[in-house]
């Protein structure tokens, strides 16, 4: 057995939780986006596979990631739209409408992938990027510098998300109007314009944790390929209490248990399997536990808004 | 008259359809998953072709995950005249323990498992994965440089526990200086877990890698990436990474399903359990050419070390 802290089980274990963690970082800071302005929205996770199974096959036919991308965001940015679209402009009730929306990108996802690929097969999506020089310090190189370009997308996003929400007018209308959208609106702000606007870069976002999966870490496609990543992204919103850096640091706990268990197992750490696994689901929910009630949701989450009313 | 004649169109269509024995089966993944749906479908296939279109009609409601979906599935079927219902899934005896005695006059099929209930409109099937496990550890331990193996399974049950536990014993008992690392996912879907676990044997040192069930897929673009040999099972996986993937077992459950089509045929609806073994026919070692001859020479001795008996491929 290979000593637990062998420093190349150190290295192994922060830079699988780097990896893990991506697609959840991009997907839940999207979603804390749509939540900070009052909408829920539970269709993460179908946009994540339809925009993952797009951009899969836009490389797997046209060659390049980046333009896989593109295609990602694309896709994400129209599911957004859609979700508002339902939820906003025809007022439906937004856990019932996200389901929806989760339930028509699983299905259609697949259909898509019967349909025009049929069996899975590996793609050359986006490679590892080691940045020179950074790349090249001992320890901490391995860990942070050594990984895909949508890695590094994911982690950038993080201070990005917490200027946009606390430093801009932008950021101040989403806060307005997720907590009192009559103020807001009575101030001149458009609750249905800035609730669209969050709503579409929440799925853009989404549509790129997505293309990090089937593009960059996994190179591959298959029906229900995120196996409900996108509800746990959800979940990890209401961990970071709708903030960008707790959301990091939820994500970053969760993805680190679970890089730590899959090393224990390999390493031959006599647990069972059963009990290694549920590791870090169990820490999140202890986490969470000590941690209700630190932040309240905001105010006007899940509630349709219209004027007047 | 329209009514009638429309009436002995459907008569007519029904007495057409009866000919033909019918089968329905709900899956948990894509029929084309190169796993565990894809070896029952490719088998009803072969079925088919033998016994021709007009003999032998299946449906399929595949990528069944959720276990209430497949029930409610299961329940259908059974009152719609099908001559014979498979769950194909370990997942789904649950279900079908609750269903089955609402039919007396339907046959199911399940597995994979050794368990009837000990309802007699219920067979039970399995797959001796153990003896594919142990024949592909003996080729990995002769082909691996560094000595360390890897395997990324998904959750300690059923024939991929069965597969792995095969495996180890076949791997060590060709060369017991060699380290097999194995990891359980928690899951038959996770497809970024199990990639991340390939990453992790590859990290570990290890220079062969298998695993099993249908979320491997991203595990063999990893070895692909690493130039990683990687051994498959339940379905050959040769096509997703031609150049890397030694050898498979392939399940091939045709040998068991035409005794159980044979018995519903002439009236036995179930009450026994069958399984697929080397033996048998019904699983297949297909070692290809990147394999090398020693590798292919130690498989084959191993292969007839099981059939004759000499070799227990879960030890003694």
């Amino acid at each position: 057995m290979q000593d637990f802290l062998d420093w190349t089980v150190v290295i192994g274990i922060l830079s699988s939780g780097i990896r893990l963690a991506t697609p959840y970082l991009y997907a839940a800071i999207g979603e804390t986006f749509g939540q900070r302005s009052g909408v829920l929205n539970l269709g993460v996770d179908g946009i994540m596979l339809l925009a993952a199974f797009s951009s899969y096959f836009t490389v797997l036919t046209l060659g390049s990631p980046w333009l896989g991308l593109l295609v990602a965001i694309l896709v994400g940015g129209l599911m957004g739209i859609a979700m508002g679209f339902i939820s906003i402009t025809l007022q439906a009730e937004q856990g019932i409408s996200g389901i929806g929306v989760y339930l028509f990108g699983l299905g259609l996802s697949d259909l898509l992938f019967q349909k025009f690929v049929g069996t899975a097969k590996a793609i050359s999506g986006f490679k590892e990027f080691p940045i020179p020089l950074l790349s090249k310090i001992p320890f901490f190189g391995d860990i942070f510098f050594s990984q895909s370009v949508l890695v590094y997308g994911a982690y950038l996003l993080i201070p990005l998300a917490w200027f946009i929400l606390n430093k801009t007018t932008f950021g101040l209308n989403i806060r307005a109007v997720g907590e009192n959208p009559e103020a807001a609106d009575s101030l001149g702000v458009s609750v249905q314009k800035t609730r669209y606007l969050t709503l579409t870069l929440g799925g853009i976002l989404a549509g790129i944790a997505g293309a990090s999966l089937s593009i960059a870490l996994l190179n591959v496609f298959q029906q229900n390929l995120t196996n409900g990543m996108g509800f746990i992204a959800v979940a990890l919103v209401y961990f970071g209490g709708w903030r960008p850096f707790y959301v990091l640091l939820g994500s970053l706990i969760f993805s680190f248990v679970n890089a730590l268990q899959v090393w224990m197992q390999v390493l031959g750490v006599p647990i069972p399997s059963d009990i290694a696994v549920m590791m870090p689901y169990v820490l999140t929910i202890v986490v969470l536990i000590f941690s209700a009630g630190r932040v309240r949701p905001p105010a006007a989450l899940t509630k349709t808004y219209e004027r007047g009313s | 008259m329209k009514r009638l004649v429309v009436s002995l169109c459907l008569l007519l269509g029904l007495a057409w359809a009866q000919d033909a024995f019918k089968v329905a089966v709900v899956m948990p993944s894509a029929t084309n998953d190169l796993a565990f749906s894809e070896s029952m479908y490719d088998s009803l296939l072969a079925i088919q072709e033998e016994m021709g279109a007009d003999n032998f009609e299946f449906d399929y409601a595949d990528g069944t995950f959720v276990v209430d979906d497949a029930a409610a599935a299961i329940r259908d079927w059974a009152s719609q005249g099908y001559d014979l219902i498979i769950a194909h899934g370990s997942q789904y005896g649950a279900p079908l323990q609750e269903i089955a005695p609402d039919f007396p006059d339907v046959s199911f099929a399940w597995g994979t498992a050794g368990d009837t209930f000990g309802m007699d409109n219920v067979y039970a099937y399995e797959a001796a994965s153990d003896q594919g496990g142990y024949v592909n550890g003996v080729i990995a331990a002769t082909l691996s440089k560094s000595g360390i193996i890897g395997v990324v399974g998904p959750i300690e049950v059923g024939d991929a526990k069965l597969y792995v536990d095969g495996f180890k014993i076949g791997a060590t008992a060709t060369n017991p200086e060699v380290q097999v690392n194995v990891n359980y996912i928690g899951s038959f879907g996770d497809v970024a877990l199990a990639t991340e676990a390939a990453n992790t044997h590859a990290e570990a040192g290890a220079d062969v890698l298998t695993g099993s069930a249908q979320m491997v897929v991203g595990a063999i673009g990893v070895a692909k990436e690493r130039g990683l040999l990687w051994l498959g099972t339940q379905a050959s996986q040769t096509e997703l990474a031609p150049e890397i993937v030694v050898a498979n077992q392939v399940y091939d459950w045709t040998v068991i399903l035409k005794p159980i089509i044979e018995q519903v045929k002439a009236g036995k609806l179930g009450g026994e359990a069958y399984v697929i073994t080397l033996e048998n026919g019904g699983l297949d070692m297909e070692i290809n050419d990147n394999a090398g001859a020693d590798a292919k020479a130690a498989a084959e001795a191993a292969i007839s070390g099981i059939i004759d008996g000499s070799i227990a491929p879960l030890g003694e």
